[in-house]
């Protein structure tokens, strides 16, 4: 018997069981973006046959960071910036597990920054999920990544001198192999999104666009938004490096001129991180951690390396 | 003569091929009966550069590398041989001979490739005066064209390693069975043309005027030839660690290297990634889903993990990780030892944060206690740090081969099964209590994502039992409580369960103690051993748990004399201070004996520093040794 029995659980699933019973309450601030995800997230799973028990949701810090608070899955939520590191390697150490990371911008893009280019190059199999507020929640206001260029907060009184980031070309050149981008206005896309993501079998970038009435009251609320899938206006081939990069430039920009796209930019079906391992042998074809659980499981020694030694 | 012993020195440039070579002459000698300890210098700097490799070798046990050496062989550097004036790699081919003959012991040999060095350079050495002075016995020989003869120019190692058995009147048998398992057919051959012809050469055309002979050695038992790095890997291995994460840096690179040769081979999982903060969070990562993790670094790298150390802590993820130090601060010297990182280890990471740490002073130790690192990061959910340095992890000795027959642990410790987790407490909404208030020695069980029943939140944050967020005060300080809880209650198993981990030595009613920890302890031990020879009275210890501090066992040390010189690597005397502290008392009793100038303590200087402690002479100490005087408490 499975020492991870909850992994493979074929029951149906309703969806109140991802959420917690009265404690603890959401510290989010009313209308906040971060809500979107949170409902999302817990329509999402379930409808992809998911049961809490068989999901580890980990997070960074920030506003964003206390999404697995509000969600009933197995979770960790770990320090600024390092969600991806943790949570790639639970994936690592038991394959069966679906891992989704979640972060905001500041988290992600900036202190996590190089954790995120190498995650995605790697192609792990997991699906990670930026809040995009374009500011520090958390920490009252300051100007984060992917503020525009001019922002003024706190700390940059006179506005920001730098450029924003531009987070779905950077997932594309460091090889993301499922990059989307929604926004907690648009509900019904982001659970569609989020569930193709958990599908995917690499790593899967959604920008979620998520607005904070709190610190960013002149952000655009993300509305009126386009779906870049629904709309006549945009025709690209989702498969095509070079297409997709362009639609990605496209939206980056519009996004500060006013007009918020959205949709799926990129999906490719380069093997993912796991799978090439298994492939080159340096990774067991089973999970990892059930090995502690099976009784008839060789445990080779350092004693049967000795010969060179000798 | 039982306590003869040899300390042969092969020197030359990085790169010349010294380190395969000694490894081979080594393990030779260790199948020859002798117990060896091998010491490894070298440059930062990956071809040419002086550098040499040393193993001593007796009829007894060894364990540190002596102090000077009885056998030089200088190869000449032929990285630094360039006919382009002022080339790259300069012009320093004489290096080799020239740098080492300082510390070549009265008596002493000494072969070098005359093929590889000019006899002008030679001649600046004044080599032959040098030599009538110390009865040193010179033997000029041209390695380099012997090698030639019959292979190539690289080749004049085993000429060099002919030379050496055929003065030493060493039989060549384990030599070549080790060249046989070593070297491919094609080199095989001209290699072992190339041993003889040298071995014939010198035994023929010489006359040896000199003492020095192969000792005389027996084991009872077959041995393997371990460094310091492989034993933590070993003992790893037979942790169940089946997971590490890493980013190279020197010395910590070395057990990286092992886990990562090794790990796949046996279902494991090995990850070179971005960065040391990613490292250490890869560790958490995994251990958190259910493996035996570790990751680790040198000073610098180990900086970055102070973070997932002490995510680690607050979370109660169990992982190893290992701080292999060099000489700092900051880059400091890459490739030179000191024990400088200790207060560092001990505090990094914000709070109170609790961690055990582990100091082995040798090659036994370092397996025995990579074991305990694992035994105890998994029982009491809690980081577990082995620090060690740039000495022990390159430095080889023989050990008994049954000395590592040992079961493999693949135990995950305090971790629930399905079962046991259905009668446990729950929240209405199903979580469970990972983090109880109330628990036995302060350690809750926990669950494994993915198991039945078992959901839960871990956080950084302060939190709950169910683990949410909280700044409750009652519930910090409950959680609190049982998490430094944890620190007394592995004392007391260190205690309790397991044999001492500190090492003791000399004359038990000495009224003078010496206090080391680390890979000075070898250093330590000898000299305790050659003061009461010479008649001292003098007891030593040697300290491997920083934390939590054997404050016991120190107390009764430190009580039971008149005074006591702490012998550490590094300028601040940190270690002299954590006793201090520990036991809140004893400042006058201590004074310190310090080296910080790249090399690690030999026997000499430690003898060194009692005398002058004893004698209270006014002389400054050898060899950049220093003494702290004891202060007031
Ligand atoms: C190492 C470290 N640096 C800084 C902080 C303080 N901090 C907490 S949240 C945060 C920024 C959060 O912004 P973002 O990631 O955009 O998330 P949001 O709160 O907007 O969801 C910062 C700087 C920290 N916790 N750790
Ligand atoms: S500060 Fe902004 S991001 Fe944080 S909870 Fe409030 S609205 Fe949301």
């Amino acid at each position: 018997m499975s020492a991870f029995n909850a992994i493979g659980d074929e029951r149906e699933i309703d969806r109140d069981e991802f959420t917690p019973g009265l404690e603890p309450q959401p510290t989010w601030c009313p209308g906040c973006g971060d809500f979107g995800v949170l409902k999302a997230l817990k329509q999402a799973l379930p409808e992809v046959g998911l049961t809490p028990e068989e999901v580890l949701t980990v997070t960074g810090i920030g506003c964003s960071g206390k999404l697995n608070s509000y969600l009933d899955t197995y979770g960790f939520h770990t320090i600024h910036g390092r969600s991806l590191p943790v949570a790639r390697a639970a994936k690592l150490a038991n394959d069966g597990l679906t891992v989704v990371a979640a972060g905001g911008d500041g988290d992600g893009y900036g202190i996590g920054g190089n954790h995120f280019m190498h995650t995605a190059r790697e192609n792990h199999d997991m699906t990670y999920i930026v809040f995009n507020n374009e500011v520090f929640g958390l920490t009252k206001g300051q100007t984060s990544p992917t503020s525009p260029k001019g922002h003024t907060s706190k700390t940059t009184p006179h506005g920001n001198a730098k450029s924003p980031i531009r987070p779905l070309s950077l997932a594309l050149t460091s090889g993301a192999t499922y990059i989307a981008r929604t926004a907690a206005v648009n509900p019904n896309q982001a659970k569609e999104i989020i569930k193709e993501a958990i599908e995917h079998d690499g790593f899967a970038h959604i920008d979620f666009l998520t607005q904070c009435p709190t610190w960013n009251k002149d952000a655009r609320q993300y509305v009126p938004y386009v779906d870049v899938q629904e709309s006549d206006d945009y025709d690209f081939d989702i498969h095509d490096r070079k297409e997709a990069q362009e639609m990605m430039f496209e939206t980056e920009n519009a996004l500060y001129e006013g007009t918020v796209l959205t949709g799926r930019y990129f999906v490719d079906e380069r093997p993912s991180y796991q799978q090439q391992k298994k492939e080159l042998g340096e990774m067991p074809e089973e999970p990892l951690a059930e090995r502690y659980f099976d009784d008839d499981a060789e445990w080779e020694r350092s004693y049967d390396l000795l010969e060179r030694h000798k | 003569m039982s306590d003869h012993e040899l300390i042969w020195r092969i020197a030359g440039g990085s790169g010349d091929g010294i380190d395969s070579t000694s490894q081979n002459f080594a393990k030779a000698l260790m199948r020859s009966g002798l117990d060896v300890f091998t010491h490894r210098h070298y440059p930062s700097r990956i071809r040419g550069g002086h550098t040499y490799v040393e193993i001593r070798a007796a009829g007894h046990k060894v364990q540190s590398r002596g102090d000077g050496y009885n056998f030089l062989l200088a190869l000449g550097d032929s990285f630094a041989r360039n006919p382009k004036e002022g080339a790259y790699y300069g012009n320093e081919e004489i290096k080799p001979l020239s740098e080492n003959l300082d510390e070549l012991n009265e008596g002493g040999i000494i072969v070098y490739d005359s093929g590889l060095l000019s006899e002008d350079d030679v001649e600046s050495l004044n080599l032959e005066e040098r030599a009538e002075e110390n009865d040193w016995h010179v033997f000029d020989i041209d390695l380099r064209s012997m090698a030639k003869e019959h292979g190539r120019e690289v080749m004049r190692n085993t000429a060099g390693v002919g030379v050496t058995a055929a003065l030493l009147e060493m039989d060549l048998e384990h030599i070549e069975d080790l060249m046989r398992d070593a070297m491919p057919e094609k080199i095989l051959e001209p290699n072992l043309e190339i041993l003889h012809d040298a071995y014939d050469m010198v035994t023929e055309e010489y006359d040896f005027e000199h003492d020095l002979r192969i000792p005389e050695g027996d084991h009872e038992d077959e041995q393997a030839l371990l460094s310091g790095s492989n034993a933590i890997a070993y003992g790893a291995i037979d942790s169940g660690c089946r997971f590490i994460a890493g980013y190279p840096m020197t010395p910590w690179t070395d057990v990286f290297t092992i886990m990562s040769q090794n790990l796949p081979d046996m279902g494991g999982i090995s990850e070179q990634v971005e960065d040391e903060i990613a490292a250490a969070a890869l560790a958490v990562g995994a251990s958190h889903a259910g493996v035996k993790a570790m990751s680790g670094s040198s000073g610098g790298g180990f900086a970055l993990m102070s973070e997932p150390l002490g995510l680690a802590e607050m979370t109660e993820t169990p992982i190893v990780l290992l701080e292999s130090m060099r000489a700092g601060p900051s880059t400091g010297m890459p490739t030179k030892p000191e024990q400088g990182d200790l207060e560092f280890t001990l505090y990094t990471s914000q709070g109170d944060s609790a961690r055990v740490v582990f100091a082995p002073a040798n090659i036994e130790e370092a397996y025995e206690q990579t074991r305990l690192a694992f035994h105890i990061a998994y029982e009491y959910q809690i980081p577990t740090i082995i620090i060690y340095d740039q000495k022990l992890s390159g430095e080889n000795e023989n050990v008994p081969v049954s000395f590592l027959d040992r079961e493999p642990d693949p135990s995950l410790g305090s971790t629930l099964t399905e079962d046991e987790l259905e009668d446990l407490p729950h929240d209405e909404s199903g979580k469970f209590h990972r983090f109880q208030h109330d628990v036995e020695n302060g350690v809750s069980p926990r669950s494994l994502p993915g198991q039945k029943g078992g959901r839960f939140l871990a956080t950084g944050n302060e939190h709950t039992p169910a683990g949410h967020i909280s700044e409750d005060p009652d519930n910090r300080v409950f959680q609190m409580d049982r998490r430094l809880e944890k620190l007394e209650a592995i004392r007391t198993e260190l205690d309790e369960e397991h044999d001492s981990n500190q090492t003791y030595a000399g004359d038990e009613s000495a009224d003078f103690g010496i206090i080391t920890w680390g890979s000075a302890q070898g250093a330590v031990l000898e000299a305790t051993e050659r003061l009461n020879d010479q008649g001292h009275s003098v007891k030593a210890v040697g300290v491997s748990d920083m934390m939590p501090f054997p404050e016991a066992e120190l107390t009764e040390f430190i009580e039971s004399v008149d005074q006591a010189m702490v012998v550490e690597m590094n300028a601040t005397a940190q270690f002299r201070g954590l006793i201090q502290k520990e036991l809140g008392r004893y400042g006058e009793k201590l004074t310190s004996l310090l080296k910080y100038n790249g090399n690690p303590f030999e026997p000499a200087d430690v003898v060194e520093g009692y005398e002058l402690n004893v004698d209270g002479s006014d002389a400054e100490p050898d060899a950049q040794v220093r003494i702290e005087p004891a202060a007031g408490d």
